[in-house]
């Protein structure tokens, strides 16, 4: 038992390794692509070549980007094979059909308009670089949509059967799959704030030079670009974020419960603006849940389910169940669970001997439960509660950053237009320390999405500690150290052509 | 239609000449996918169901195997281990 827990253990964590790693460079490639966009389109509408300098200069950024990112995400696919190929084979046909669209979608994006927009300056005609430049931004982000289509499944599977003879999820429904609420509201939130860390790398940057007092046009030009996009982007994101929520409410309440570190439900039920969790509070104890905090009346009911009298399950209702709400404990749906577990072998031994009445008997049985299955899996009810704190203080961390970031936008767009950004230096200084916390928001999204739905790979359905392969846990060790010198290497690359790039600036470093 | 190939051929191979910091980054790119699947992959990352089975019919078996061979006991129905 040990050796599945170690096993899981290193599984989960080579992911996370692996998939916080890849993040570090997809959103920046999401939103510089617009940015640089727009400064494109700046350009062709005036013919200033300052713009076209200004352009290039945030494309060669964005190609170093892009260069040092690509095929980082592969090696997600490599871990879903190896490490978690129960996990795979069981999603089979869902994770298949959007994977598959994304790679070829990304094959043919990249290969073509990727090329004339690094190649094509003074090749092709103003406009249709201007087009594949859009067609770049575009494709980059519907590329993702795919991922994020697939990801939103894994948290509220819609679409899909599963088959017992197969051991498979069946496509049932594509476009039940792709319209999953989860799924595009998790790619608007992702892609959205893909554009605020866009925002924040060129305010970041721009506001280097400032202070430095060097390339002071290009600097300010590129930060009221940046600023403008990046006020009407992250009001976007706070609109996603709050539909984020709603689904979270909806669909996975135990996450929910996580983010708010909310034990106890309450109708009305206050959000924390800031606090500190007792450190070793445990569910279904009479200890507080804060040792002090700050809240707001009423506004998670009114967030989580859109009314402000809404009762907001905490994770002791939805841990011990609450019979008057209706609310069935895990205790019980372990149940419903083993019963589905047992029917399924059931059904499995009846096939094999050809008893066709004790196969269908099974198989009634098992769709039955089918919904509490994952359930099954789960040796004590605890182990349906993610990580409380750090779910909670990665969510709120998350949002407190993003309220900043709104902040920051709208100060340093007023300045810019009323030409005072310079005599500001804290606001200059506020600028460069926000591309790392940035960078910190865009983690602590996915730690939040990613822990808080644990213990599952599959909503309900199929527990991490079944999702893995069965190996031994010393081989997932070495490649977990592998990555993450492999990755840290990328990374230093990363920041060291970069800041080569930036230190010689718009003059002399935007050459392709 | 030559014609327009022989364009398009020249006009990759022109960029890649004009090239100045893209040659490094091509070259990151390329030792970065020689890494990643000629070494990881091919190393520490087989694809366990394609490798170890014949068909889909043994790999549905086996995972069925891996769903179904746990430790499940169901308690009698009254039971609510855990319930308050």
């Amino acid at each position: 038992m040990e050796h599945i827990d170690a096993l899981t253990d290193w599984s989960r964590a080579q992911f996370a390794l692996t998939a916080l790693y890849h993040w570090v460079f997809v959103p920046l490639t999401l939103g510089l692509t617009f940015i640089v966009a727009i400064m494109e389109t700046i350009y062709v509408k005036t013919g200033d070549e300052w713009w076209k300098k200004t352009t290039q200069f945030w494309m060669g950024l964005l190609a170093i980007n892009f260069a040092i990112g690509l095929a980082t995400g592969i090696i997600m696919e490599f871990e879903f094979g190896t490490n978690w190929s129960n996990y795979s084979w069981i999603v089979g046909d869902i994770f298949g059909a959007p994977l598959a669209i994304e790679g070829i979608m990304a094959f043919f994006m990249e290969s073509t308009f990727f090329a004339v927009m690094f190649f094509g300056w003074n090749r092709v005609s103003k406009k249709f670089h201007l087009l594949s430049t859009w067609l770049v931004a575009i494709g980059s982000n519907l590329s993702a949509l795919w991922i994020l289509v697939a990801n939103g499944w894994m948290q509220h599977p819609v679409g899909m059967t599963f088959n017992p003879d197969t051991a498979r999820n069946e496509m049932a429904d594509f476009w039940a799959v792709l319209f999953n609420p989860n799924a595009y509201s998790k790619f608007l939130h992702t892609i959205s704030s893909g554009y605020v860390l866009a925002s924040l790398f060129v305010i970041g940057i721009s506001s280097w030079y400032l202070l430095k007092r060097r390339d002071i046009k290009f600097a300010k030009r590129s930060i009221v670009v940046a600023a403008s996009f990046g006020l009407l982007t992250s009001l976007f994101m706070l609109t996603t974020g709050d539909d984020s929520a709603h689904r979270v409410a909806l669909n996975q309440p135990m996450k929910l419960a996580a983010m708010e570190g909310l034990y106890k439900g309450e109708d009305r039920a206050s959000i924390v603006a800031f606090g500190v969790l007792t450190p070793d509070k445990k569910p279904g104890d009479e200890k507080e849940t804060f040792l002090f905090s700050f809240e707001i009346p009423y506004a998670l009911s009114f967030l989580g389910y859109h009314k402000v009298d809404a009762f907001v399950p905490g994770v002791d209702d939805l841990l011990f169940g609450n019979e008057k709400l209706g609310i069935m404990s895990v205790a019980q749906k372990i149940e419903r669970g083993k019963e589905a577990v047992t029917a399924l072998k059931r059904y499995k031994e009846a096939k094999k001997a050809n008893d066709m009445p004790a196969a269908e008997a099974a198989r009634k049985v098992f769709e039955a439960n089918s919904e509490y299955m994952g359930y099954g899996y789960l040796k004590k009810p605890e182990e349906a509660v993610p990580n409380v704190p750090m779910t909670f203080y990665a969510f709120h961390t998350m949002v407190g950053l993003g309220t900043l970031f709104i902040a920051l936008f709208f100060m340093i767009l007023y300045a810019a237009m009323t030409n005072t950004l310079e005599k500001r230096r804290w606001l200059l200084w506020g600028g460069v320390i926000s591309i790392p916390l940035g960078y910190l928001a865009q983690e602590l999204g996915w730690i939040t999405a990613e822990v808080g739905r644990q213990p599952w790979a599959i909503q309900d359905m199929l527990p991490v500690g079944m999702a893995t392969s069965n190996m031994a846990s010393s081989n997932v060790m070495i490649t977990f150290w592998l990555f993450a010198i492999l990755f840290t290497a990328l990374l230093i690359a990363e920041v060291k052509i970069m800041t080569k790039q930036i230190s010689m600036g718009p003059e002399g470093g935007h050459h392709v | 239609m030559f014609n327009w190939l022989s364009k398009i051929v020249a006009f990759y191979v022109e960029g890649f000449k004009s090239m100045r910091l893209g040659k490094k980054l091509w070259a990151i790119v390329f030792i970065k996918l020689f890494v990643l699947f000629a070494i990881v992959k091919v190393l520490f990352f087989p694809n366990l169901l394609k490798e170890n089975f014949r068909n889909d019919e043994e790999r549905s078996g086996y995972i069925l195997d891996q769903l179904t061979h746990t430790d499940i006991s169901i308690p009698n129905k009254g039971e609510k281990n855990g319930t308050h």
